[in-house]
Formats: C-alpha cells, structure tokens, sequence
C-alpha cells in the first residue's frame, strides 16, 4: 500500500520556498476577484480545511474517548496496561530488531550501491533506478504467495544444510526471512531519499576533491559522504523502519507474530488495549517523521 | 590509487562487480519469489500426485466466487480511487495555497503517515469510533434508540465501511502526490490569462485544468492500486470474510488442507499482479510527462 514515500519529506522542505514568492504577488489580486466573485477564497480555503480537520481528527479524538471511557469515570488505564499486556513485550522486541536489521542491510546494500552508480556508473543508473523501482508493481499481498513458494521448497529440500538454513530463517522469535523481505518492499523509498540526497548535496564533486586531497576511501566516506548525505540517510533510515513497524501484511499470510499482528489479534481479548496502542504507534510515528523534517529543515538551512 | 588514465580504465570493468550485491539481493528476493508465482499459477497437480503444466488454476482463478471477489475488489477500488482523488485534490490545493509554513508542513507529515502507515491502526480507530461498542454506536444506541447499522445504514464490517475507512489512507496519499503539481502552477500563468481577460473559471478550463490533468490521472491510478492491494483494512474490519482478491489469497494460502490450493493462491496473485502493473506504469509515465514541465 505504501507508493509514495519519497514525495512527503521533499515537498516539505520544499514550501517555504515555493511558497514565499506567491504571497507578496497574490494578495492584491486575490482581493480583486474577490469582489467579482462573491464569498472570498479564503472564506471556502477555511471552510475546507475546517471540514478536513474535523474529518481527520473526529475519528482520533473518539478513539481517544473510546480508550480513557472506563466504568467510573475517565482513567488512562488502557495505557498503562500496555507493557503488562501478554506477548506485547515479545512481539515489540521481535518488531524493533526485525526494523533494525532491516534498516542495517538497507543502508549497507543501498549506500555503497548508490555512491558507486553516482561516482563511477552513471551508465548503470537506469538499470539500478529500475530494480529499485520493481517492488511497486508486485502487491505485498502476491509478492507473498512466492515468498511462500520459496520457503517451502526450501523447507522441503534433501540436503541438511539448505532446510537448516530455512528454519533459522523462519525462527518464531526472530524471524530474519521478513526483516529480507522488508529491504526489498522498501527499496522504492530507499532509492528515491538517496538519489534525492546524492544528487542535491554535490557529493561528487566533494569525493573527488577530497581524492585529490590524498584522503583515503574510509576517510571520505566517514567524513564527507556520510555528513553531507545525514538528511537523506536519516530519511531513508526511518522510512525503512517505520515500514517494518506498521507492516502488516506479509508478517501475518507467513504467520510470524511481530507487533502489528499481535496488535491485530490483541482485540479480542482488550479493545481498549489494541484501540490505545494503534493510536500511540500513528502518534510515534508522526512524532517521529516531524523529527525527520526538522533534522532536514535545519541542515538545508545551515547551507547557504 | 596509481595516477593515470591506463589504471582507471583498467579498473573500469571491476567497478560493475560492485553493482553485484544490489543485483543479487534484488534477484534473490524479489525476482525469484515473483517467478516462482508466474511458474506456480501455471502448475496443476495430476491425479497421480505429479505437476504438469496447465491452466486450471488460472481458469478457476478467473471464474467463480474468485472472479466476482477480482469483481469486487476492482469496483471498490475505483470508487474509492475516485472520490479520493476528488477530495484529495481539493484539500491539497485549499493547503498548498494557504499561508501558514506550519499548517503544510502538518499537513504533508501528517498525510505521510496516515497514507503509508496507516491501514491497520485505522482501521482499530474506526471499530472504536463505530464498531460495534464503538462511542458513537452506544451514543446514538443510548440517545437516540437508533442504530447505526440498522436504522442508519453504517456498517462497519460491510464492504462500504471498508470503503470508508479506505478513503482516511487515499485521500491523504492523494494530498502527497499532487501537492508537487499544485506548486508547479506557476502564478505567472494566473496573472497571464487575467491578463487576457480570463475569469476564474476559464482560468482553470484552459490553463491549470490542462496542466493538472495528467498527474490527476496518473494519482487515480496509484490511488487505484494502494486500494487494490490493500490487505490489512479489510482484514482487519472483516476479519477476511470480504469479498475481495487479497482476502481469497489469504484463504486459499491458510486453507492448507488440500495442497493445489497453494498454487490456486499463486493464480490469484498473478491476476493481482497483471491489473496492478499497467496502472502503476501509467502512474509513473503520467508523473514523468507533467514533471517535464512542472520544473
């Protein structure tokens, strides 16, 4: 379901800028036709924004009701209960370590991958931008069923060695074949942020300067390509692990318990509970993206 | 690090090893799952137990209850798809064109999380909100003596509350995709055509409505694909009771009790498969064209 993860941290970064220069020429006009045309565009800009709001937020603000409702008056109980919950502590650590490997192997595959096709393939760029691009078009849901295929032949094969494999993959506390998969699901966003950030931060021009400076390839890479691409490593890194966090599909068609398949099944035993968790994992992870934003706000301010 | 065109050139080809990680890793875990659903779709178990190449998953795939829930599946989709972009289009512009640095970059964060991580947390808010104990439900229970339900229609675990629900993840991946083109209209356009003596209306039957045309195409068809392939809503809500393709996966994978029925899945997968990938590629080509001069 996630096709757009690119766009949301870049037109952002992006308004202030694209914005400014309408304000100064608009007003003028604006209230010119204004007075042709009746109720003022502001009037119908509030008016769907207010609208908007209470759409968005109605919802939110019940749910919140719906988890501090108890029998003698309004209680946090539902909140505090959490970390007390059964399994909850089991799926979460299984959730956030399958989030950092994957966040790991993106960054380690991706990194490498992308200065190289910057720095010395620009030929390759076509061919990378595509693989990258692929997972688009395969549905989680279907690219599922293959996962499936593969595992099972894997699980059925003759020699020790190879089902050995398998099974570790696939181990109920830790299952690695997803934190794999979730590299592959991710790549699309992962690309795009890199790309993003190797293209707008002049890294090649600095690698090559501090080559002929005499530093060495651990050097650079630790002191020029990492600072200049913080903001898209950091973008790239947290679009990884928030997909990790929320995915759903996949985790539960291979039936593996991570937090949101826990979190699927805790309804049956406490509304309140899965109601007041859903809503702290969309606040966390909002929290979160703002940090992004704010991170990239402040490093695209310090260049001048 | 010898100086010198000679060791560069020479070095040429062993940079394309590099690539080979990336390569691997694609291939390994995402093309072969994907062939072993193309070879999958297409393997029928005989009467003696053996496979032999067939089309009978395929043609079970696309009849039936499987071709009314792909039916289903498409319907709701565009309808959804549809309005979203719709509303979508509309609040994004009401924002794009406000004022407040703070209230766009609310809204773009705030539409990012709700458009990519928000189909299962949604969907919980929405079963308290008028589920079946919801607060509104008891509410109007209570108030009222009506039920949502019944006496006013809104069912949550129906086909048109998943739709509803649906609609809180579209319509803010709408605002995200088409917030770039928004801004790319530039207002020297506007000044332009009223300087030709266009009213507002003319302004955006020639000028805007043309040049936005072809990402909001482009969005209802990415709008159309997230709904098509959106598992955990409507499995959450209906607990895999609806009607529609992702669900039949799921229920052809998990009833494993006859074996062909995994291979029933992989069938289905690939009819998934064969409507997403012209859309998505529209999508992209669409998003290339207006970009070309949305710069």
């Amino acid at each position: 379901m996630v096709a757009v993860i690119g766009a949301p941290v870049a037109p952002s970064t992006v308004t202030p800028t694209a914005g400014a220069p309408a304000p100064t020429a608009a007003p003028p006009q604006s209230r010119g036709r204004v007075r042709r045309a009746g109720p003022p565009v502001r009037f119908w800009r509030g008016v769907v924004l207010g609208l908007a709001g209470l759409y968005f937020l109605g919802p939110v603000l019940v749910a919140f009701w719906f988890t501090v409702d108890g029998a003698d008056g309004p209680s946090l109980a539902a909140y505090t209960r959490i970390f007390t919950a059964t399994g909850f502590v089991d799926a979460m650590t299984s959730s956030l370590l399958l989030g950092l490997i994957s966040v790991a192997i993106t960054l380690a595959l991706m990194v490498p991958t992308m200065l190289l096709v910057h720095l010395r393939l620009p030929r390759a760029r076509p061919y990378v931008e595509v693989f990258s691009l692929l997972p688009l078009v395969i549905p989680p849901v279907a690219l599922v069923v293959g996962v499936r295929g593969v595992l099972g032949w894997g699980n059925g094969s003759e020699f020790v060695e190879v089902s050995a494999v398998f099974t570790a993959l696939q181990d109920k506390s830790l299952p690695l074949v997803l934190a794999l998969m979730y590299v592959v699901i991710a790549l699309p966003f992962t690309y795009r942020s890199l790309d993003a950030g190797l293209r707008g931060s002049k890294v090649t021009v600095l690698v090559e300067a501090a080559l002929n400076l005499g530093a060495r390839w651990p050097t650079v890479l630790w002191r020029v390509v990492l600072p200049a691409l913080r903001t898209s490593l950091l973008n790239a890194g947290f679009l990884a692990f928030a997909l990790v966090m929320g995915e759903y599909t996949i985790a539960k068609i291979l039936i593996f318990p991570t937090f949101p398949v826990w979190l699927a099944q805790s309804g049956a035993t406490d509304g309140q509970l899965q109601v007041a968790l859903a809503l702290l994992s969309l606040a966390v992870t909002w929290a979160l993206l703002l940090i992004v934003v704010a991170v990239a706000g402040r490093t695209r301010k310090a260049k001048p | 690090m010898r100086s010198g065109t000679a060791a560069r050139r020479a070095r040429l080809p062993w940079s394309w090893f590099g690539l080979v990680p990336f390569f691997g890793y694609v291939s390994v875990f995402f093309l072969l799952p994907t062939a072993v659903i193309a070879y999958s779709a297409f393997r029928v178990r005989g009467e003696g137990g053996a496979s032999t190449f067939g089309v009978a998953n395929m043609s079970a795939a696309l009849g039936g209850a499987y071709l009314d829930a792909l039916w289903n599946s498409a319907t709701m989709s565009l309808v959804c798809a549809v309005i979203a972009a719709v509303l979508g289009m509309v609040l994004a512009y009401a924002v794009a064109t406000s004022r407040g640095g703070l209230l766009q970059k609310l809204v773009s964060t705030s539409a990012a999380v709700l458009a990519n991580f928000g189909g299962l947390p949604l969907a919980f808010l929405f079963v308290a909100a008028i589920g079946n104990a919801g607060v509104l439900t008891v509410f109007v229970q209570e108030r009222l003596g009506l039920s949502l339900r019944d006496d006013l229609g809104l069912d949550l675990y129906s086909r048109g509350g998943v739709q509803f629900v649906y609609l809180y993840f579209l319509i803010p991946l709408m605002v995200l995709v088409i917030t770039p083109a928004i801004e790319g209209l530039r207002p020297e356009w506007r000044e332009a055509a009223e300087g030709l003596g266009a009213r507002g209306w003319q302004y955006w039957r020639h000028v805007a409505g043309p040049a936005l045309l072809p990402h909001f195409l482009g969005s209802i068809a990415l709008l159309f694909c997230t709904a098509f392939s959106s598992y955990a809503t409507a499995e959450a809500l209906t607990n895999g009771t609806l009607a529609i393709t992702p669900l039949r996966i799921d229920g052809a994978l998990s009833g494993n009790v006859l074996a062909g029925q995994e291979n029933l899945g992989a069938a289905l997968a690939l009819s998934m498969i064969v409507v997403v990938v012209p859309l998505t590629l529209l999508y992209q080509l669409m998003q290339r064209r207006s970009s070309r001069w949305l710069q």
